[in-house]
């Protein structure tokens, strides 16, 4: 009956099934939603869409199957039409730096840029890719998304590649999205729980039926109860977060891990480092330079059952890591890779996620190094990179 | 037998259609959406309206599938046969029901509620699948299958806290609560309060809507903690100017601890309030 309707659901990214489509079918026959367009739409979103992520592509697919509206939403002038120019302009001026401004004036100034911009749109009219004119993606026009143009309008492409172009406006931020960061933690939450592992500790305090009936039958049927320890999650873990300077990229991310871990873990240490962990640790960014740990006191409080987690971009200069009197912020004495190692041999059981996605790590000199370090033991903070990571934890 | 929202609660069309589908097929329905918004109290509604009992199951962390179908009670029949009682032959007599025993044994079906079906274990749906789907499980101890006289209308209910299985997905009917409108939401202060005075709710939604808008909340406040907090202002008798007057001078609006639920949300706030107050002088 709705044959195309749900093969459109299946290629617009809905995981549907058979067995859900089947329901609608069984739905519709049965009357559910009696003759209104309305109520088909709210019966068949029940049936088929089976979580709150997916509504917003449902809906798209609606749109286009039922009403024959083309690619609902899609084309760049649709978009543009709706973004009025103060407000782009207004976004300029806060994003962009004295420098970038100047640079700006090269094509001309903002105005030149914007309505050149508008005079291509209109001379445009199909997807464009590479090129030096035309709007489309990983070109070296000043138009378009995953280009390289100082003076880049970005469109379409919701982060920076080369954190130089102007401005982003991509079509998603009018629509409604859901609570994608709680997702994220929840994922995460779900990640780390490989970690668990349970062991009865404390005051017995559970009934343990199997030991109570052997010990009974032992007994010649006096009854003797036995009683056992609750189930804990007794993994330990200790956290270590590069903060600061190039890490403010992947703050939001960092964020959820912490917050997810926090709420996972019942021992769980934190502590701060900058770039590479060096003779000092902190515990409270505000009071970093009062309230510095030792390193050598961290190592001999927590015992070597606690398992090492770094989480740091490891973009840093290689002299950071390998040499005496390298960190950005102070004199060490001591090279950052000789504390590294010695953390190391202090809790063997380590790993290192790094939120920079892993394509980009053989760019970046000082990551071959801490990979080098960890022995391999860098995974990429992803959902399964973590999965990875806690696996390697496990061992 | 449609169900069309009660005099207590108001239902939006697509949310009727949900439940009306889920009582006409008789599938399960998933019901999310932020804290507060009224999943648990739609069962209740629901068994009202339809005029059906309500079976509550709510579910904790160390909930365990099979405590829904039965308890097999060990110790008790180990203790009677330390005493000699004759029950003790009889094993039947150490089976205790669980809730969808008595879902499935009710004469008419009731309507049942999972609650918050993610605070338990990631396999708790799992163990489920096959006795929601065909309502019927069996007694291993006795070695009978108990069946659905009627199969129940069953609500689930979750606040997103695990990921559910596609499996268990695949048997329900969804609806995700949505934050109500403010339209919605005036609805929904009037029928639970139909004696308030119209411009303390308009002071009121307009105060509240803006409190959700506050960037960097840790726990947004939902339509109970809104409820909550309008029986407050009534009881303490203020008047919608008092409330105008009070966003004036401070950010915090006044009895904010119905609204505001985490100490760090309320120091946000102290914080904010610091701020007008400087850059109003």
């Amino acid at each position: 009956m709705f044959l195309t309707f749900f093969y459109e659901l299946r290629k617009g990214g809905v995981p549907v099934t058979l067995r859900e489509y089947l329901t609608l079918i069984e739905a519709v026959v049965a009357g559910v939603a009696g003759y209104s367009v309305d109520h088909f739409y709210y019966l068949s979103r029940s049936a088929l869409v089976k979580d709150e992520r997916h509504i917003d592509r449902f809906d798209r697919v609606f749109a286009q199957v039922f009403q024959g509206l083309e690619g609902a939403g899609g084309s760049v002038e649709e978009v543009l039409a709706q973004i009025p120019e103060e407000w782009l302009r207004k976004l300029a001026e806060r994003l962009l730096t004295e420098e970038e401004k100047a640079q700006i004036e090269a094509l001309g100034g903002f105005e030149k840029i914007m309505e050149t911009l508008r005079r291509r749109l209109a001379e445009q009219k199909e997807r464009h890719q590479g090129g030096n004119k035309w709007i489309g993606t990983a070109g070296t026009s000043p138009f378009g998304a995953h280009g390289y143009n100082p003076e880049g309008v970005r469109i379409g492409q919701t982060e920076s590649r080369h954190r130089r172009a102007v401005k982003v406006w991509d079509k998603r931020e009018f629509r409604n999205l859901d609570d994608s960061v709680e997702l994220g933690t929840r994922n995460i939450k779900i990640a780390l729980r490989r970690l668990r592992r349970f062991a009865r500790e404390g005051a017995a305090s559970e009934l343990d039926m199997d030991d109570t009936i052997r010990s009974t039958a032992h007994h010649g049927g006096m009854l003797d109860i036995r009683m056992r320890p609750e189930r804990h999650n007794k993994v330990k873990v200790l956290l270590c977060l590069d903060v600061g300077g190039s890490m403010d990229d992947h703050v939001g991310m960092c964020e959820e891990l912490f917050s997810a871990a926090r709420a996972e873990f019942k021992h769980l240490e934190h502590f701060y480092f900058h770039n590479c962990p060096y003779e000092a640790l902190w515990k409270d960014n505000r009071r970093r330079h009062d309230e510095a740990l030792s390193t050598w006191d961290v190592i001999h409080t927590y015992p070597p059952d606690y398992k090492l987690v770094f989480v740091g971009d490891a973009s840093m200069s290689p002299y950071e890591i390998t040499y005496p009197g390298g960190s950005v912020e102070h004199w060490n004495k001591e090279a950052g890779s000789v504390w590294l190692q010695r953390m190391l041999q202090a809790w063997p059981h380590a790993v290192w996620l790094n939120p920079v996605p892993r394509e980009s790590w053989r760019w970046t000199e000082s990551v071959a190094i801490i990979s080098r370090l960890m022995e391999g033991r860098m995974f990429p903070l992803t959902l399964e990179g973590l999965d990875q990571a806690m696996r390697e934890l496990n061992r | 037998m449609k169900f069309q929202g009660t005099e207590s609660y108001v239902a939006t069309e697509d949310l009727m259609v949900a439940v009306n589908a889920a009582i006409t097929l008789q599938r399960p329905l998933l019901v999310k959406g932020e804290p507060g918004t009224g999943k648990t109290v739609l069962a209740q509604e629901v068994a009202h309206a339809i005029g059906r009992p309500l079976i509550q199951w709510h579910i904790k962390s160390t909930t365990k599938a099979q405590q829904g179908l039965y308890d097999y009670d060990a110790v008790s029949r180990l203790r009677d046969s330390q005493l000699g009682d004759p029950r003790v032959h009889d094993i039947s007599n150490y089976i205790v029901k669980g809730k969808l025993w008595e879902a499935f044994e009710a004469p008419e079906a009731p309507v049942l509620l999972i609650d918050e079906i993610d605070k338990a274990d990631i396999e708790f749906p799992n163990d489920l699948l096959l006795e929601l789907d065909r309502m019927e499980f069996h007694v291993y101890e006795t070695r009978q299958t108990i069946k659905a006289r009627q199969r129940p209308i069953v609500i689930i209910t979750s606040n997103n806290e695990k990921e559910l299985p596609d499996a268990f997905l695949r048997r329900c009917f969804f609806h995700y609560i949505r934050f109500p409108e403010r339209e919605v939401m005036q609805r929904i202060v009037d029928v639970h309060f139909p004696n308030v005075r119209q411009d303390l709710v308009r002071e009121a939604l307009t105060l509240f809507y803006d409190l959700r808008e506050v960037p960097g909340l840790k726990k947004k406040p939902s339509t109970s903690e809104l409820l909550d907090w309008i029986k407050l202002l009534m009881a303490e008798d203020l008047t919608p100017e008092q409330l105008r007057a009070s966003d004036a001078r401070s950010v915090i609006p006044p009895l904010h601890g119905a609204l505001l639920k985490s100490e760090q949300d309320v120091h946000l706030f102290e914080r904010l309030a610091f701020l007008a107050r400087r850059d109003g002088r």
